[in-house]
């Protein structure tokens, strides 16, 4: 049961999860708000793919670029046309905002495109199949554990090395403190989204191949899995989203092939138990991070 | 001091109150007399609504926790009492799966609401100690997760719910009279229990959790004990929609039925009676008068294609707009008093405006 494909399952899927987790936690970890409209950059990504490659048919790489690019500007203009405005606020209105974003961006799609689901072409290698050491795997899942291991390492050194990396992660233990030493918030803010919206444009590509479909739902799962992955890992470190992602996708192979058929209906039941189990006995998550300040504002 | 004054004096003090259920009363005399039967059906949805939002606002507005949860407990409420008070019979032929036992129960509709709010409320009662220990991002996320959890439930449990498939068949047994009734008895509840003991107490660990601690106050267990209660409302609010509506499924108890209440009480202001109440005016009004225009705008063909979706995507602009303007909502954590408008300086309470500042 536990082969190599099981191995190569795994990675890929836990790298998505890895991605998706390490998105909503950047955000988190500043503006200690939880951002319901995650969920909506990669449904954006998979929308600008459908528009780019589908009905416009431009080249791969294009339609690639497109999809991130995307996601990226809708994080941006988010911030700065929502949750800009209620940074000061309660945290139960940024929550609000945050789910009122949401909602906005699935309608405007319902709207202007439709709210059945839409073919969307991807890249012609994605779905062929290699064979490694006897298991087959499609070249996506090895693509995405590929990505998702570049974007990582040059995520952690932009955040160790770069000025604007490490005013971001002092933003994210004492947000006033580093305003005192002349950080400006918006600056730090919008690297977070900027960053966010990235990560949701890359896993995007990866989530709508799954399906080769995108509709104005398509957000709500990767969100449901991001929270998950993030309670798992530790909410108050990137290091424990990514290490959340990869146990989450783990634990989801593992159910997939251990619960019996007459359970699997029940399966994210189980995974969200898990969450409630985890919150209540460890609820800094499996990494621990260091002293955070309750919220800004 | 005269019976006289005393009277005056009781009906100052709660005058709250008087503006908030006279016009209530009134208008629903008045739809009841003159309206139509779209318009009766409105107001009696409505009054349901102001029963579930007033469920909410127990917990939220007291305790300051944003739950998701509620909804799930509305359904709850609606199941438990719908598989009470539908005839045998019909509940054979609509859920053929259902375990023998359910199917024989059978109980008249005011006694099946009430067991349905106490259902709801059990449910709370096992699952809500541990929920409560937790603030901020994780409790706000266990209490998302719990309701997907119901709602999993929910639709897998086709030996109770008729899985994601539609429960028919329920007695229409809520009238306008019903309704308002209900709606009266929930809001003089709401009203109460902000005043009570345990409210004030809720309330205290909301302004300043530490500092009730040192009073005191255990946090945890007021939490539990009003997610109890308010969990045995909307229970009982699910219960009274079930007998309005008479068929229903899984989806009417999720995300976006939530989203709805809780921009009901985000919009009037979730810290005070009359900020739920003119919230649920609001949206209620919002919501039917851009329904209408959708409509119209996809019958008339003004545009080239059909918009679906404008209701949710206004009414989320709404919000955002009324959250960025006004983040403690229209009202904001005041009650409306008599006279409604003061000739000079606010005579509110220090408690009060600590709310509005909150």
């Amino acid at each position: 049961m536990i082969d190599l494909e099981f191995v190569i399952n795994t990675l890929s899927l836990g790298s998505l999860y890895a991605l998706l987790a390490l998105g909503l936690v950047l955000v988190y970890g500043i503006l200690k708000l939880v951002n319901f409209a995650y969920g909506e950059y990669v449904m954006v990504g998979g929308y600008a793919l459908y528009i780019a490659a589908t009905l416009l048919g431009m080249p791969w790489y294009v339609t690639l670029v497109i999809a991130v690019l995307a996601a990226v500007v809708v994080s941006y203009l988010t911030e700065l046309v929502a949750f800009r405005p209620v940074r000061n606020k309660s945290a139960n209105a940024q929550i609000i905002t945050s789910f009122a974003v949401s909602i906005f961006l699935q309608n405007v799609v319902l709207i202007l495109i439709s709210s059945r689901a839409r073919a969307v072409q991807l890249p012609f290698f994605f779905s062929k199949t290699v064979t490694i050491a006897g298991a087959t795997t499609p070249v996506r899942n090895l693509l995405i554990i590929a990505v998702t291991a570049v974007l990582l390492v040059t995520l952690s050194v932009v955040m160790k090395k770069t000025v604007l990396g490490m005013a971001m992660r002092a933003a994210s233990d004492k947000f006033t403190t580093t305003r005192l030493m002349g950080v400006p918030a918006n600056l730090v803010i919008s690297a977070a989204f900027l960053i966010s919206g990235l990560l949701a444009g890359v896993a995007s590509i990866f989530w709508v191949s799954r399906s080769a479909s995108v509709d104005p739902l398509t957000g709500a799962a990767p969100l449901l899995i991001a929270f998950i992955a993030v309670v798992i890992g530790g909410m108050h470190s990137t290091v424990g989203a990514v290490v959340g992602g990869f146990v989450y996708g783990l634990i989801f192979n593992l159910l997939s092939i251990t619960l019996p058929a007459s359970m699997i209906s029940y399966r994210d039941a189980f995974m969200f138990v898990l969450v409630v189990l985890f919150l209540l006995f460890r609820p800094a998550g499996i990494i621990k991070g260091g002293y955070t300040e309750e919220r800004v504002g | 001091m005269s019976v006289m004054t005393r009277v005056s004096a009781l009906v100052r003090r709660h005058s709250t109150l008087a503006i908030l259920l006279v016009p209530l009363i009134v208008a629903g005399i008045a739809v009841n007399t003159f309206g139509s039967q779209l318009l009766i059906d409105m107001y009696t949805y409505f009054c349901v609504s102001l029963c579930m939002v007033f469920a909410v606002q127990m917990f939220m507005g007291n305790s300051g926790i944003l739950s998701w949860t509620h909804i799930g407990f509305v359904g709850i409420g609606a199941y438990a009492a719908g598989i009470l008070s539908t005839a045998p019979a019909v509940k054979s032929m609509g859920v053929p799966n259902m375990y023998p036992m359910l199917v024989d129960l059978n109980l008249p509709v005011l006694p099946s609401i009430l067991i349905g709010g106490l259902v709801a409320a059990a449910v709370a009662a096992v699952i809500g100690y541990p929920l409560m220990r937790l603030s901020d991002f994780a409790g706000v996320i266990t209490l998302f997760a719990t309701l997907i959890v119901i709602h999993v439930v929910m639709t897998q449990w086709d030996n109770v719910t008729n899985g994601p498939r539609t429960f028919f068949g329920v007695p229409d047994w809520t009238t306008i009279t019903v309704g308002i009734i209900a709606a009266i008895l929930v809001i003089l509840l709401a009203y109460w229990f902000r005043e009570s003991a345990l409210g004030l107490r809720l309330r205290a660990t909301r302004d300043d959790r530490y500092a009730a601690a040192a009073i005191g106050i255990d946090m945890v267990l007021v939490r539990y004990l009003t997610f109890v209660v308010s969990a045995l409302v909307a229970g009982i609010a699910g219960g009274l929609w079930a007998h309005y509506i008479t068929s229903f499924s899984p989806k009417a108890f999720y995300m976006s039925e939530m989203f709805l209440l809780l921009s009901m009480l985000v919009i009037g202001g979730s810290g005070s009676i009359s900020g739920a109440f003119s919230g649920t005016v609001i949206v209620t009004v919002a919501r039917e008068l851009l329904r209408q225009l959708e409509s119209w705008i996809n019958n008339a063909h003004v545009l080239s294609f059909e918009v679906y979706g404008l209701t949710e995507l206004v009414m989320a602009l709404l919000m955002v707009l009324v959250l960025v303007w006004r983040p403690g909502g229209v009202i904001g954590g005041q009650e409306l008093r008599w006279p409604l408008i003061k000739r000079s300086g606010k005579d509110t309470t220090p408690a009060e405006e600590g709310q509005a500042a909150a």
